[in-house]
């Protein structure tokens, strides 16, 4: 009898059932209609890059939503908001994939850890919504420690820390993405530092 | 939608280092299943009126204190392992968190093949577990993390195709062991919070070809829908997220629905049916037959997804043809399946419950204390906690005894307050506020949260209760050794007790927690018990905030281990 192991492949996404109400769902009829849509130098798709240097935020939800992130609008220690990058030349929405979206909100640089104060602007910090635990989104706050939490697994992560994991079983922290003010507006000024999302164990 | 295997890219690695001396294998039958042969465990709770009992009698209460571990196999996993290990004659199928299988060589616990799927690295998880396999011909199948259905050579592992049940992207994903009957596969979907519209679907179990699929959220215009305000059916939720239970004389599976999405009522005002249901659904066509729902407009989450246990009980001097379901509403509910019909019997609760004021006699729907329903704005406690009586873990009944015996976690309550949520397509859409103490604790004055609880189904009566200080979230075996086997508290141990009474007659510490389905089966005329110890998931969110809650710091190692245990020869 032989002994296998075989590496399944998961999918494709030509094949997946796709709902005609997401964005990206729209991105791949466009692919499928032969409709010409902007390819990176790479031949990815733009809006699923990852935020790039020099790529404006974008709030995703919240009171200004839609609006170019500035200092301004964020409170202090305020609950995190999930916003998009956005290239500024092309105008091309970040929004092609889960991993690109980051939660922002605004601290006192004088408490952050030293080794991740260049990653803040003006107070601005972003870390990627994405728990390195299983992948969900890291939307829920504690107001009284400043934890970013996870709802699926109770993963939290202290925001004046690098994100670093302070409770529950997620295994590494949040990838942070830096970020610089130029001209009063929120910018990217690095790719993320750390890996986005979680590691699939084999 | 269907793809051959030809088309993947798939590696296969070759050895002979463990070569045995393996039977040929015995294809799996719709006779077969059926009837199930007491030496093998064919499905996710051994038969179909998911009864989780066994026959076999080998291993007693006389004797199990002798059980030993026989062989153990690590899976090289963590989270949560919850899987039955599914035996045909010497094959074992075991699968783990990330959709792998492994099939093992059930007399050695020798490899044969690990069957590994990749994940899309956007993939969220919110429940990184699997369920098991089901068994047909000489095919295995499994219901992924990705949304996909896929069949597999049992004695090679290769994939013959897969299926696109729907795009995980848009939230939808699989946890449960699929249930085959009629020569179809049948599967449901997870995702209540995440904004899907939840059905059942059925696949030809040989061509993987679409034969039907019934929402739980009727569309407008179809029965019920006036009981779901606007557009809010389309993003209702009420996923299916455990295997059904399937009555063959009706040709009716059984499925246990989830809760509304949204988790406040308030946002869809209404009874939002199907949900924190049972519905019947016609396996030959997909038609929703009948159903019961257990209650109303939920703002709880409770999911009624566990599939109610077909049971013939007695009440009033006349013989039930019935189904049971441990509710995770805190209630036992005892209901009548017809052709046509489920009748409401009896309800009563089984553990601490303070919502519901009563229960109509006849038809069995509850009114609520609406203080105790949270809502938009409004943050309200509640008992038992959003994890239910029972969650998912299966309860088992012994037909000779007559006893049910139920998993159960008693004194837990929740504290939830909704918030307004919008809807975005695969994020989160629970709209579930911030509560002190993640909204979670124990009951003042009580010393204990874990149950194992057996019931008279013919009395209604509770003949046991034993309990642990740790939350309980260990599936239950009982077999006709008056035995009933179960771990699921988080001092890791796996334990045998005297069906009749609840005493602890044998217990094993294991290397993790124990949330894995138990079975039974025989090798050789020899009987074994085979168990995954792999805590995870929702058992180690509670123990994170029963730490929360008691400031203690209690470690539950992680990492799936599968253990086969028997008596010395």
């Amino acid at each position: 009898m032989r002994k296998n192991t075989n590496i399944g492949s998961s999918y494709s996404k030509q094949d997946r059932v796709a709902k005609p109400i997401s964005r990206r769902s729209v991105f791949k009829m466009g692919l499928a209609t032969g409709i010409a849509v902007p390819m990176s130098a790479l031949g990815q798709s733009p809006n699923r890059l990852r935020p790039q240097p020099g790529d404006q935020l974008v709030f995703e939800e919240g009171p200004n939503q839609d609006a170019l992130v500035r200092p301004e609008l964020l409170e202090l220690e305020q609950r995190p908001l999930s916003a998009l990058a956005r290239d500024p030349a092309t105008e091309v929405l970040r929004d092609g994939s889960r991993l690109n979206r980051v939660m922002i909100t605004r601290i006192d640089s004088e408490k952050m850890s030293a080794r991740y104060q260049a990653n803040a602007a003006e107070g601005v910090i972003a870390y990627s919504a994405v728990c390195t635990h299983t992948g969900c989104d890291v939307i829920n706050w504690d107001e009284g420690r400043l934890r970013m939490a996870c709802p699926c697994h109770e993963s939290q992560f202290d925001i004046y820390d690098g994100a670093k994991v302070v409770g529950g079983p997620a295994p590494r922290p949040l990838a942070m993405l830096p970020l610089e003010v130029v001209d009063g507006i929120v910018m990217v000024a690095a790719g993320f530092r750390g890996r986005v999302g979680f590691t699939q164990q084999f | 939608m269907i793809r051959s295997s030809i088309f993947l890219c798939c590696s296969l690695v070759s050895s002979f280092l463990f070569a045995q001396a393996l039977p040929p294998y015995n294809p799996v039958t719709a006779e077969r299943l059926l009837d199930p042969e007491e030496s093998n465990w064919l499905m996710y709770r051994g038969s179909y009126d998911s009864h989780g009992f066994s026959t076999l009698d080998q291993i007693d209460t006389e004797n199990v204190d002798g059980l030993v571990p026989v062989w153990s196999f690590s899976t090289g996993l963590r989270e949560g392992h919850q899987a039955p290990p599914i035996v045909n004659d010497g094959y074992m199928y075991v699968t783990t968190p990330q959709n792998h299988i492994l099939a093992i060589n059930a007399r050695t616990g020798d490899l044969i093949w690990r069957y590994v799927r990749y994940l899309p690295d956007d993939l969220q998880q919110f429940h990184p577990t699997n369920r098991g396999v089901a068994l047909y011909g000489d095919r295995v199948y499994m219901a992924t993390v990705d949304a996909f259905l896929v069949s597999l050579d049992a004695l090679t592992g290769e994939l013959i195709w897969e299926v696109a049940v729907e795009d995980y992207y848009n939230g939808y994903y699989m946890t449960m062991a699929p249930l085959i009957a009629d020569g179809k596969v049948m599967v449901g979907v997870s995702g209540g919070e995440l904004g899907i519209r939840g059905f059942v679907a059925a696949y030809d179990v040989m061509s993987g070809e679409e034969q039907w699929k019934t929402y739980t959220i009727p569309a407008p215009g179809e029965p019920g829908s006036e009981s779901w305000p606007g557009d809010t059916w389309q993003t209702g939720g009420v996923p299916v997220w455990l295997t059904g239970s399937y009555d063959p004389d009706l040709n009716l599976a059984y499925w246990g629905t989830g809760n509304g999405g949204p988790w406040m009522g308030d946002t869809r005002p209404g009874d939002n049916l199907y949900s924190s249901s049972v519905i019947a659904l016609d396996v030959s066509t997909g038609e929703l037959k009948n159903h019961h729902q257990y209650h109303w407009n939920d703002s709880w989450d409770w999911d009624e997804v566990s599939a109610p246990l077909l049971i013939d009980f007695e009440r009033d001097g006349r013989s039930v043809n019935g189904m049971v379901h441990a509710g995770r509403n805190g209630y036992l509910w005892y209901l009548e399946r017809e052709a046509d019909a489920i009748n409401f019997v009896d309800a009563n609760p089984y553990v601490y419950q303070d919502v519901f004021t009563s229960v109509d006699p006849v038809t069995g729907r509850p009114e609520y204390d609406m203080t105790k329903k949270p809502g938009t704005g409004y943050e309200a406690s509640f008992c038992p906690s959003l994890w239910g009586g029972k969650d998912w873990p299966p309860a088992a009944f012994d037909p000779e005894s007559r006893l049910m015996f139920i998993p159960a976690n008693d004194n837990v309550c929740s504290t939830m307050v909704g918030e307004e949520v919008q809807y975005s397509p695969g994020r989160s859409y629970m709209g579930r506020g911030t509560s002190e103490n993640g909204g979670f604790f124990v009951r003042p004055g009580t010393d204990h949260i874990g149950e194992l609880q057996a019931w008279n189904v013919d009395t209604g009566e509770r003949a046991w209760t034993t309990t642990f200080e740790s939350q309980n979230w260990g599936p239950v075996l009982a077999t006709a050794g008056d035995l009933v086997f179960m771990g699921g508290t988080n001092d890791r141990y796996f334990r045998a007790f005297d069906s009749r009474t609840g005493e602890i007659l044998w217990e094993q510490r294991t290397n993790s927690g124990i949330t894995g389905v138990p079975v039974t089966y025989t090798l050789d005329g020899k009987q074994y018990i085979a168990v995954q110890s792999g805590w995870g998931v929702d058992a180690q969110r509670e123990q994170n905030l029963l730490n929360m809650a008691k400031g203690e710091s209690h470690y539950v190692p992680q990492g799936g281990v599968i253990w086969v245990f028997a008596l010395p020869d």
